[in-house]
């Protein structure tokens, strides 16, 4: 019932969470066999309410739109199965591909970019060198209270050439910014408005686990006359590496399912943003201004598939360095 | 505060909360044996990336306090003649009959449900995961894991289509019954909880007699309160901010929530011939985020423990 391909995603964080979390149990001999026995079946009934709604919230929907993506209905002949026609239809369409194209764009471009960021603000939090460093923590953090949609209503005021915040700094300085409303730029000026959401959330990930790390071990480094930078390189990232293991897939995830945005900038820049833009909008459109439901649960599954994928690759990546 | 409404969300919920605060001390990550010189260059360098952050908030606060013919005439980032923030708030709260009021009614509605939900089965969850050994507690972690890994907005679409084959669509409940779920929430509870309550507790508790729900609300609930808070603010900001899910679950404006209800203002604001109310979109958008910023300030303590104790640590 459980779909295959999540259970192999994060097989190493399966592992290594659910020992950490038996060890105190599995250690433990039990002197009388009976409690044991109720024991185990004790543990369902707490996790049981929260596995009844995700299997409806979770599983259903997966295995709805799996049956979906096999059918067709026609205006002739209703609904009938058509085996992986969908497929081959979603994996030959120029306008999937394009969409699936952007993201990967954005991906590659914006991730990094808010990662590192986000690492620098960390590193410099954590190295209490800074004047009023719970501030700075703080303030670097709060868009992430923003929704998506204030965030983007804002910046989207503030791209404007004509009466924005763009329009009064040309008007300032005499000169023409490139407009970030322009089908050139405004896969920037998206990229823009997430990276600050998300500089903030990426910064606490990594201010979390720096904390983590014994201050002594900075201290026997300093005795030994290594540097700062050399303490960053040899101690802190190393200990940063699962937590940027997270940020990362959870970064690439978000990019895959690029939506809200796009979605709301699209009423200001219609011209730039098409309703095919992103793999989830190109979705949405299908299903609620085509009602194709069943081609639009094919690219959702498709979609999530070449994020899984990734995600996983992405992964073993990362482990390799473990060498 | 601004908005009596806004006020009535920042009072009640963190006040609630903070009576649990003298019983359990937040964990504090380790302290500094030595203190490193501070350096104007890195913080002049950080405070970089602060402006990035606060700007935006500082430009929205500002125009929240211009008309609308103002706003288009005047520097986006310094105030106008005319302070109109009030008449703003005044105007948003009743324009089209109080409909702004009733999207933050809603949405309240969602997040204690929704939210609130979320919190508690993460924490019965995630305590069983933590401190039981039952069969097949492998497998429900693996696909609970890798649940993290499906886009959420990929199962949007699939999710209206089976909701509305069973009559919730434009229901209040196709928002709130997936926001029920939050796998992130139930990973935290599990490693905060094992961390937290004592195997020897649990046994003490038994001893004496008393059943499994007892010993997890009346002895085990009251430990977990930091991570209850840290997932109690996580999934109310992710149940208010929240904007896909109702976008598509949700056709009858009575029933929106404030996201989706200001992306309406604003796209009547667009389209020829509708009311221009882009100042009480930018003031809807101040009286929004004011309550959640509000909890992140005042429960900073909690969430910052919490995180820190269960969430990541690599």
């Amino acid at each position: 019932m459980a779909p295959p391909q999540p259970a192999t995603v994060v097989p190493d964080v399966d592992e290594s969470a659910t020992l950490g979390a038996d060890k105190p149990e599995a250690r433990k001999t039990r002197k009388t066999e009976q409690p044991r026995r109720r024991r185990s079946w004790v543990g369902w009934r707490f996790v049981a309410p929260f596995l009844v709604v995700f299997a409806l919230v979770f599983l259903a929907p997966i295995v709805y739109s799996i049956y979906l993506s096999f059918f067709q209905n026609r205006l002739v002949g209703g609904n009938s199965f058509v085996g992986l026609d969908n497929y081959g239809e979603v994996l030959t369409d120029p306008q999937f591909w394009s969409s699936v194209g952007r993201v990967s764009l954005f991906l590659v471009v914006q991730v990094p970019v808010m990662l590192f960021l986000a690492l620098l603000v960390a590193l410099a939090v954590d190295s209490g060198r800074l004047y009023g460093r719970n501030f700075f923590r703080l303030a670097v953090f709060l868009p992430y209270a923003v929704p998506a949609v204030v965030a983007t209503l804002m910046w989207g005021f503030m791209y404007g050439t004509r009466f924005g915040l763009v329009g009064n700094i040309n008007e300032a300085f005499g000169i023409t910014l490139p407009d970030p409303l322009s089908p050139e730029w405004v896969l920037t000026a998206i990229g823009n408005i997430v990276t600050w959401e998300f500089i903030g959330y990426n910064m606490l990930i990594f201010y979390s686990a720096l904390q983590v790390i014994p201050r002594s071990l900075y201290e026997s480094a300093e005795i030994d006359g290594a540097s700062q930078l050399r303490i960053i390189t040899s101690i802190k990232l190393p200990a940063l590496r699962g937590a940027l293991m997270i940020a990362t897939i959870f970064s690439i995830i978000g990019s895959f399912q690029l939506f809200n945005e796009p979605a709301i900038l699209q009423k200001i820049a219609p011209n730039a943003i098409t309703t095919d833009f992103t793999p989830n909008l190109y979705a949405y459109t299908l299903s609620f201004s085509g009602q194709q439901y069943n081609n639009s649960a094919t690219v959702a599954i498709v979609m999530g598939v070449i994020t899984m994928i990734v995600a996983y690759l992405v992964q073993l990546r990362g482990m390799r360095k473990d060498g | 505060m601004t908005a009596p409404t806004g006020t009535r969300t920042t009072g009640t919920r963190p006040a609630r909360l903070r009576t649990v605060r003298p019983r359990v001390a937040p964990l504090r990550p380790a302290g500094r044996t030595s203190k490193p010189r501070r350096s104007v260059l890195l913080t002049v360098l950080t405070g970089i990336v602060v402006l990035y952050s606060l700007v935006p908030l500082l430009w929205l606060v500002i125009n929240a306090t211009k008309t609308q013919p103002s706003l288009l005439s005047s520097f986006g980032l310094w105030f106008d003649g005319d302070f109109a923030l009030w008449d703003n708030i005044q105007r948003t709260l009743t324009y089209n009959d109080g409909i702004f009021v009733r999207w933050l009614s809603n949405t309240l509605f969602y997040v204690v449900l929704g939210a609130g939900g979320a919190t508690l089965l993460s924490a019965v969850g995630g305590y069983g995961l933590a401190k039981f050994n039952f069969p097949g507690k492998r497998g429900v972690f693996a696909v609970v894991i890798g649940a993290v890994a499906v886009p959420g907005t990929a199962l949007a679409v699939p999710t209206f289509l089976m909701f509305s084959q069973m009559g919730l669509t434009n229901t209040p409940w196709a928002v709130v019954i997936p926001s029920l779920i939050s796998p992130f929430g139930l990973y935290l509870m599990w490693t905060f909880a094992a961390e937290a309550i004592p195997d020897e507790l649990l046994e003490a508790a038994r001893l004496d007699g008393a059943g499994e729900f007892r010993i997890f609300f009346r002895v085990c609930l009251p430990l977990l309160a930091p991570g209850l808070v840290t997932v109690l603010l996580f999934t109310s900001v992710a149940t208010w901010n929240n904007y896909f899910l109702p976008l598509i679950m949700l056709k009858d404006p009575d029933w929106y929530p404030l996201t989706v209800g200001l992306n309406a203002w604003n796209a009547q604001a667009i389209t020829a011939g509708g009311d221009v109310v882009f100042n009480l979109v930018i003031t809807g958008s101040l009286l929004t985020i004011v309550p959640l910023i509000a909890a992140f300030l005042l429960l900073q303590r909690y969430w910052q423990s919490g995180l820190a104790a269960g969430g990541v640590k690599g």
